[in-house]
């Protein structure tokens, strides 16, 4: 089971569960290929239910300094996307429940080749994939390209999405829907966790699918939060910070990252059991 | 490249979807998408309102000080012995520079989209300088983004825009130049969509801008167009202007497109030399991507990822160039050529000595090229440069190239 089928297959199993899903935001190479990978594979014990590989861009402008620095070390550190599909095929070795979903930015893909990108994410078993800087009026390749492969083509809402720009938004769209909880970029501004169930409500009828919500989440306190209200609750830029604290106090970043992440995902599921709908 | 087929009008671009051909577009955050399609409606049914466009009008006659001049500039012909040269006069603008003709097209829509926080980007100063104008004289707060290194090099504009009462806030990331404050500024209007608008002063970014930006600069070609008929009997045969963004070309050429006789020449700056790397030259040193909201030519590893310009003028310091230009490069309607930032200097202080003028380093890299053009098109010829920006901003710049030289 692989792509789509592997997030409906993940989300399937929470909802019998009864709680949200724990993302996991990391960047693929911060800090170097093989400690990102070492992450990586210990996120699902540490309580990670889907990753999210962000594959790094020189000009990400939808990223908080957070997330731009982690960008600069991978870049640093020579990732490059084929490297990133490298990284997923070795954690795929040994995981294949795991769902991971690449996020990144267009020109990245266009220079690999949409056709190219989409056949060999899903060869080495990417399951979805988040362009930022690609709204639905300029997806179309990408989705023709997504579609002969099952890798789903995953959509980000926002505060800004009224009810007629839903609509568009959850055409051509698969496995989950990513509501970004603030205006803003990442790692920024904090989720207003009383106003999120509602846009949360309104995003899954109008998709009719999960909804995971990230951008302003930090804190265990915050996952609890958004946990019962939402499908999922994505965290970012507070595991790649523990990578950035790990190199300036010349720390072991795995253990940082796997600690915080652990704490994260006890939070997710230390709430909802019934209050979860999908 | 790609061989597209012959368009019958190339001024009727974009299409619906904000293309010129295959580059334009909307790569925008889907944040931003509501607000980038609810400008190009309010855009479009400004445009369509006469008391709109009579406003901007009588701004662009009062405030501005439009039209501005054409000039022959006589030596600097007989320097060249081939064609006679104009220059279209955008310099003696208020604020110095063609800038401010977009800016006051933008801030009154600005106002009637009821926004009240105006945020820019700036490479050389000179359309932050236009915006923090704009926004004085409207009583709107304004916050510019311009990179460190240009906040730097620049600095006479930075005391003029903190004088107009604009905060600059230097960038530090990447080389901290136009294409970083340009993602400050994306960054800044994903935060605070509700009340902000971000006026780009570039023929760049996501649908409608470039087509938006090229209108309000358009009036730079209308004016030639009558000047040099008035002056001449007859339309140019070359127009010439320097490419960074492009506004100041594309405003030159728009009119001019369908006149087939026309040559088009846009100037790119190649910094220490195209083969060096060095330089800002998309079209003649990069290739298509995506990058700031577009699909237009980039500097950019083979990865994808977007290498760093290098100019000696802050305003062409940029890694791409507007999508209308990629789309008249790809179909042959404008040829882009290149210069230099010795060639720069040359032309800088060539014509300060000839005609008395201090060109924008900007401008000078057009005037750069003007041997090689005013020989082709031969005597006998009318080429028309244009002078986007006076060279005030330049002279500590300049001189201390001309030390580093010596």
């Amino acid at each position: 089971m692989a792509g789509a089928g592997r997030l409906q297959a993940r989300f399937a199993a929470l909802k019998a569960e009864g709680r949200a899903a724990f993302v996991a935001y990391i960047m693929a190479g911060d800090p170097d290929t093989e400690t990102a990978l070492e992450i990586l594979s210990a996120l699902p014990a540490a309580g990670a239910d889907l990753i999210e590989l962000g594959f790094p861009f020189s000009d990400p402008m939808a990223e908080g300094p957070p997330i731009q620095r982690s960008a600069q070390r991978a870049l640093a550190a020579g990732m490059t996307l084929n490297g990133v599909l490298e990284t997923v095929r070795r954690f795929r070795e040994r995981d294949q429940t795991t769902p991971i979903v690449l996020m990144g930015y267009m020109n990245l893909l266009l220079t690999y080749g949409l056709v190219a990108f989409a056949a060999d994410a899903a060869e080495v078993g990417v399951d979805g994939l988040i362009v930022v800087d690609c709204p639905p009026e300029e997806a179309d390749p990408l989705a023709d390209a997504l579609d002969r492969t099952g890798v789903a083509l995953i959509r980000l809402a926002t505060p800004t999405s009224d009810d007629a720009r839903l609509a568009v938004i959850a055409r051509r769209t698969a496995g989950f829907i990513y509501y970004v909880s603030v205006a803003g970029v990442t790692g920024v501004k904090a989720v207003d966790t009383a106003g999120v169930g509602l846009a949360v409500e309104r995003v899954r009828k109008a998709a009719g699918l999960p909804v995971a919500v990230g951008f302003g989440i930090r804190t265990p306190e915050q996952a609890a939060a958004v946990a019962r209200v939402a499908d999922a609750v994505v965290v970012g830029s507070a595991l790649v910070d523990e990578i950035a604290a790990g190199l300036a106090a010349n720390e072991n970043v795995t253990s940082r990252v796997l600690e915080t992440a652990r704490r994260l995902a006890q939070a997710v599921r230390s709430v909802g059991q019934a209050t979860v709908q999908a | 490249m790609n061989a597209l087929p012959t368009p019958n009008d190339y001024s009727a671009y974009p299409d619906r979807a904000g293309r010129f051909g295959d580059y334009g577009g909307r790569y925008v955050p889907e944040t931003l998408m509501p607000l980038v399609l609810q400008l190009e409606e309010s855009y479009e049914a400004a445009k369509a309102d006469p008391a709109f466009r009579a406003e901007l009008a009588s701004d662009l006659t009062h405030y501005a000080g439009r039209p501005s001049p054409l000039y022959f500039a006589q030596r600097l012909t007989e320097h060249f012995g081939g064609a006679k040269i104009y220059l279209k006069r955008e310099e003696l603008n208020h604020t110095g520079s063609h800038k401010i003709n977009n800016c006051l097209g933008q801030i009154l829509l600005a106002r009637r989209m009821g926004k009240t926080r105006i945020i820019a980007e700036t490479g050389a100063g000179q359309h932050g300088v236009a915006t923090a104008t704009v926004c004085a004289r409207v009583g709107l707060p304004c916050v510019v983004y311009m990179g460190a290194v240009d906040v730097e090099r620049q600095a006479p504009n930075v005391l003029r825009m903190n004088l107009l009462g604009a905060e600059v806030r230097p960038v530090t990331s990447g080389a901290a130049t136009l294409k970083d404050a340009m993602n400050e500024a994306l960054r800044d209007w994903v935060t605070n969509v509700h009340d902000t608008y971000y006026l780009i002063g570039s023929a760049a970014g996501p649908h409608p801008y470039p087509a938006m930006v090229r209108d309000f600069q358009a009036v730079i070609g209308e004016e030639t167009r009558a000047q040099v008929l008035d002056a001449e009997g007859r339309l140019p045969d070359a127009l010439v202007a320097c490419v960074g963004g492009g506004s100041n070309a594309i405003g030159l050429f728009h009119n001019f497109l369908n006149d087939a006789n026309v040559r088009l020449y846009g100037v790119e700056a190649s910094g220490r030399g195209l083969d060096t790397g060095e330089h800002a030259a998309a079209i003649n040193g990069g290739r298509p991507g995506v990058l700031h909201g577009n699909k237009t030519y980039l500097l950019q590893d083979r990865e994808g990822q977007i290498t760093e310009a290098h100019s000696i003028s802050a305003g062409l310091d940029y890694p791409g160039i507007g999508p209308e230009h990629a789309f008249l490069h790809d179909v042959g309607r404008a040829t882009y050529l290149s210069a230099t930032d010795d060639e720069a200097i040359e032309a800088f202080q060539l014509l300060a000595r000839l005609e008395g003028i201090i060109p924008a380093l900007e401008s000078a890299h057009a005037l750069a090229r003007l041997a090689d053009v005013t020989r082709d098109v031969g005597k006998g010829g009318i080429v028309v440069v244009n002078l986007s920006g006076r060279g005030d901003k330049d002279l500590a710049a300049v001189a201390e190239h001309l030390a580093r030289r010596a």
